[in-house]
């Protein structure tokens, strides 16, 4: 069997895993990693060649968590078709407009969507709200965040840069919701940390 | 049947997909029970099909597995499950417990304290804590959403009153971060304590009541008890017959007919462990 395609619209198309299943394997280790240990680096994607407007790691984990079950939402800047043709072919993803209804949404650096404007979960259902995959300059330049929480060993410090000014007081209410609330990943390049919902963060002096 | 019919570690990827964003929800939101849709497996209910879904969704080359059912490598549903990964999915497997990376268990968890990066998996038979309370999911659902929790405290005071001290001795219930109450699996109350802030990421399955939860490292878990009749585990005043382990969770054989008996420990690898090291002291 051939999929025959016109090769005007196939050289938007990045590719995706060279070993499908022992990259999205290790992709959703890193992920899993991330999210059990917030703040730690983590590593995913080395080696994909990304549509444009993504990062690695960013498009490690859309090929190895997305598929058919998953509406993920798009930021603006995203919303071009390298990155909804490659989703759609690689992930069998629904797009949608409504970030409320997002399992996973994609973020570009400056686009800043409100937090709340995503999937909290529901009282009996908190695991029904989105995944946010955030994308931002990098990890190590910004100013000191201090991370306490489970999967915390007393506390952590991340310095991402890029994001929001008011960034924080939404995480602290996102936090404040807890068990509701959306669950965060924060991508540099190749890299990322992740930011449950469980996690408090204080900016400044150190507890 | 060999391992080169199936995907790696058996499952499809779209199955382990779904099963792995349960785990990361599961791990974002400590104690919380999340569904899935779990697959019917080549082993029956009630042997682990919910631990050993959450393995097959986790597991990779690189990964050296052990399984031990009520602490022991050697048992039956401990030796099928090792050998359904072996043809599944290739891995190294393990009898050591500081040389695995993934630890599936039924009912024990290792006296060999557990290490950053490991990940333990139980697997649960019934994952609700207030299922013999309320039966109905609707209500434990509630029940959780309000953090109404008085039943549980009521039941264990009713043991109180009853035998003058909390009777459960195994899967006895724990609040983890301080927000859920959990079923820990069936283990004994005596390895509770291991889960309090352990660096591992603890994983728990249930296949036929389709439910994922996790404890991620770190975490505090208390055991449910009372100011006055504060938490205690299990104290013998025998040690092991064959290593002479004083602080490991003992389990007793009935040697003979007239009633003669031994106590060895549950977990096989540490009395091994213990037994080879004292043959070298010697």
């Amino acid at each position: 069997m051939s999929i025959v395609a016109n090769p005007a619209e196939t050289a938007e198309l990045a590719r995706g895993f060279g070993d499908p299943v022992f990259d999205a394997q290790r992709s959703f280790r890193a992920l899993l990693d991330a999210l059990a240990r917030p703040g730690l680096q983590q590593h995913a994607g080395d080696g994909l060649a990304p549509p444009a407007g993504l990062m690695p790691a960013s498009y490690a984990i859309a090929l190895a968590m997305f598929d058919a079950d998953t509406p993920v939402w798009l930021s603006p800047v995203l919303r071009i078709t390298a990155v909804t043709e490659s989703l759609r072919f690689h992930c069998g993803a629904p797009l949608t407009e409504d970030p409320g209804r997002a399992a996973f949404a994609l973020v570009a650096a400056g686009d800043d969507p409100p937090l709340d404007g995503f999937a909290p979960g529901e009282d009996r259902y908190p695991d029904r709200s989105t995944t946010l995959i955030w994308q931002v300059p990098d990890l190590d330049r910004g100013a000191p965040i201090h991370l306490t929480g489970p999967g915390v060993n007393g506390s952590v410090t991340i310095q991402p840069s890029g994001l929001p000014s008011g960034f924080w007081n939404q995480w602290a209410a996102n936090h404040a919701r807890y068990p509701l609330g959306v669950d965060l990943v924060l991508v540099s390049v190749d890299a990322l940390i992740g930011l449950p919902r469980s996690a408090a963060a204080h900016a400044g002096l150190e507890g | 049947m060999t391992g080169a019919d199936y995907n790696f570690a058996y499952l499809d990827e779209q199955t382990k997909r779904m099963i792995r964003r349960a785990i990361l929800k599961a791990v974002a939101i400590p104690g919380y029970q999340v569904p899935f849709a779990a697959r019917e497996m080549p082993l029956p209910y009630g042997w682990g099909t919910g631990g050993i879904q959450v393995t097959a969704a986790v597991i990779g080359p690189d990964d050296v597995l052990k399984v031990i059912d009520q602490g022991a490598d050697d048992t039956t549903n401990a030796v099928s499950i090792r050998r359904f990964f072996r043809r599944m999915a290739g891995v190294a497997t393990t009898e050591h417990t500081a040389e695995a990376t993934i630890i599936q268990t039924r009912h024990r968890i290792p006296e060999t304290p557990l290490a950053a990066g490991q990940i333990l998996v139980y697997q649960v038979p019934i994952p609700e804590p207030l299922r013999w309370l309320e039966p109905r999911d609707t209500e434990t659902r509630r029940m959780h959403a309000l953090r109404d929790y008085g039943a549980m405290q009521v039941n264990l005071y009713e043991d109180i009153a009853r035998h003058g001290a909390i009777a459960k001795s195994y899967d006895y219930p724990v609040l983890v971060n301080g927000h859920y109450i959990m079923s820990p699996s069936p283990i004994p109350k005596f390895d509770n304590p291991k889960m309090d802030r352990s660096p591992a990421l603890q994983l728990f399955g249930a296949g036929r009541e389709r439910r994922i939860y996790a404890v991620p490292p770190h975490t505090p878990v208390r055991s449910l008890d009372f100011d006055d009749y504060p938490f205690t585990v299990q104290r013998w005043d025998e040690c092991c017959a064959l290593c002479g382990a004083t602080d490991s969770f003992l389990d007793e054989m009935i040697m003979d007919d007239r009633g003669s008996r031994l106590f060895i420990c549950s977990d096989s690898d540490y009395c091994r462990g213990r037994q080879g090291a004292g043959e070298a002291a010697e």
